[in-house]
């Protein structure tokens, strides 16, 4: 079935609403669209828009965080990790606050909103500071469950979902385990490393290498940071070549995590896809996948090379 | 505490304050002595605090964060941290960094240095006090060049939308900034006029005064279902002659000699 994270963002919210009095939703007038309206409805008292100002969003979340509340704080990609960045920073992580941020509608399939409201930064951005967890989930059964675990780990979080509807990777018995990798499909030659969206990608690239004698390894990366090294290492050392995938850009997403990962310990061959240095357009979210080389068949194409 | 007491406190904070700062060779003089009657009214005479731990204290954050010596010292005056940490200001492993840090020193409430961010989170603790209908109220102090800060005015909006009456802004209205008067800089006047027309309570007072501030801490009482902004009249450098009211006296630590002068003004010898 197909789902976008951010829906199931707004039916984690929803359950949370029930069991946890703590939590508290912040918007910046997207509620709509980011699904915090989700929250709303079953809990209007514990709910906060602030306004189309994001900066004040984060630097309100931080304050309820020191009152002991755990806010969830909720705008697109773009303008919560790009235009509020300072403020992530200063505030919420350095003080090390229990505020999540879950960013809505990031990389390219926002779609025909265009570049401005394409945020492709944004793991680089939250990867950098200290203190932040980053996770972005391949699915609505991964992002549903992240968002729970999140309420439950004490301190700062960003959570990166899509707009577009995607399919699920998972079933309903998933266990999502905070931290770790997952390996999805075994394989000798080489490996795909991939988060969010371009996990259903990679699995697909998979099949069509596989009927081509090519045996390739899947590991979704959902916790980008802290990343986990080992799953890294030992499918470095195993299949000795390695492909990365991401619907964001390559400088400092998660093709930048394993380089770093892997320089320091078993350097091997990476091949990264992601988006080349380049701001994004207008367009169908299909359509922009396949412009920017974001699809299977470039996953594929790349692992060729790798071996 | 009667008003002779808060003199003391008042003296011995710019005291603090001086030799920290003579100490770090580095710091922000200026805007500490500016604040420092408002900051000992707040502690001393306002704010239900009797400890930095008691879930029911009144909160204070800095929003103008550079002025961490004035903060330093009220928590020094009232027992909250050892005076013995006065020699370590913004120096290697200190609890007292150059700008407050909640995780390395108690009673320090939030982290703040970067200008513009103290006022939204006074409001988030304001906005879940309301909700768990607790009775805390929150404090804050801002520069008025902070005010220059557009997140100040997005948190204004939010703290009149919400009818936080648990939130309390001070301006620190010492006319100047680091690069002059802000007059010069970036007009910031009318101040008065710009807050009311955000749906605060405006009032006015001379805040290196006690009565004055007294008269508008009380006056603010009155009002329940708004926040309120304490435009508070000071001069930059207040109680040491030769920092008044220079803006140059912003962001630099006082020579041996310039200490030596400004700590007998401020009476007696350097060991109080």
């Amino acid at each position: 079935m197909a789902k976008a994270t951010r829906e199931a963002y707004g039916e984690a919210l929803k359950k949370l609403a029930g069991c946890n009095p703590n939590v508290v939703v912040l918007d910046a007038d997207l509620s709509g669209s980011t699904k915090t309206a989700e929250f709303r409805k079953v809990c209007p008292e514990r709910f906060f828009n602030v306004g189309i100002a994001e900066q004040d969003l984060i630097g309100t979340a931080a304050g309820m965080a020191i009152a002991g509340k755990i806010p969830f704080a909720s705008s697109f990609a773009m303008f919560a990790a790009g235009r509020a960045f300072e403020i992530i920073r200063n505030t919420v992580a350095y003080p090390k606050l229990n505020v999540k941020i879950a960013a809505t509608h990031a990389g390219l399939t926002v779609g025909e909103d265009g570049a401005s409201h394409q945020a492709i930064e944004d793991i680089s951005l939250m990867r950098s500071i200290p203190n932040m967890t980053v996770i972005n989930p391949a699915d609505s059964i991964e992002a549903e469950q992240a968002v729970l675990k999140a309420a439950e780990y004490v301190g700062p979080v960003y959570i990166r979902l899509g707009r577009m509807a995607v399919d699920n990777v998972y079933d309903e018995s998933y266990k999502f385990e905070w931290g770790k990798g997952v390996e999805l499909r075994k394989g000798a030659d080489v490996t795909i490393i991939a988060t969010g969206i371009m996990v259903q990608e990679s699995l697909k690239a998979s099949e069509t290498l596989s009927e081509e004698g090519i045996s390739v390894r899947v590991i979704n990366i959902h916790t980008i940071k802290p990343i986990d090294k080992d799953i890294i290492i030992k499918a470095a050392k195993e299949t000795k070549a390695i492909v990365t995938a991401e619907e964001h850009s390559v400088i400092g997403g998660l093709g930048s995590a394993v380089l770093e990962v892997l320089s320091d310990v078993y350097p091997v061959p990476v091949k990264r896809i992601g988006v080349q240095d380049t701001f994004g357009e207008s367009g169908k979210p299909k359509e922009l996948l396949e412009k920017y080389c974001l699809t299977e068949k470039y996953i594929a194409d790349a692992c060729r090379k790798a071996i | 505490m009667d008003s002779e007491n808060l003199y003391n406190v008042a003296k011995n904070m710019r005291r603090d304050i001086l030799t920290m700062i003579h100490e770090a060779k580095s710091g922000h003089p200026g805007g500490s002595l500016s604040a420092v009657e408002i900051v000992a009214y707040l502690y001393f005479r306002e704010m239900n605090i009797d400890s930095p731990t008691d879930e029911n204290r009144d909160r204070f954050v800095l929003s103008k964060g550079h002025g961490a010596p004035v903060l330093y010292s009220a928590l020094m005056e009232k027992g909250f941290i050892s005076k013995e940490l006065i020699g370590t200001l913004r120096k290697i492993n200190s609890k007292l960094q150059g700008h407050p840090d909640m995780r390395k020193l108690p009673g320090v409430e939030a982290s703040t240095g970067s200008l513009g961010q103290g006022l939204a989170i006074a409001n988030g603790m304001a906005l879940a006090f309301k909700l768990d209908k607790k009775k805390n109220r929150v404090f804050v102090l801002l520069g008025d060049g902070e005010i220059q800060e557009g997140m100040v005015w997005e948190a204004a909006m939010l703290a009149s939308h919400y009818h936080l009456g648990n939130v309390t802004a001070v301006i620190d209205h010492n006319g100047l900034q680091i690069d002059g008067r802000n007059s010069d800089v970036m007009t910031v006047e009318p101040i008065d006029r710009k807050w009311e027309s955000f749906g605060w309570h405006v009032l006015k007072a001379n805040g290196n005064d006690f009565y004055s501030l007294e008269k508008a801490f009380e006056k603010r009482k009155s009002v329940v279902d708004k926040p309120a902004v304490i435009i508070a009249e000071t001069t930059k450098g207040k109680g040491c002659s030769f920092m008044e009211g220079k803006a140059s006296w912003h962001g630099k630590a006082p020579n041996d000699e310039e200490y030596l002068c400004a700590m007998n003004e401020l009476g007696g010898n350097i060991n109080g």
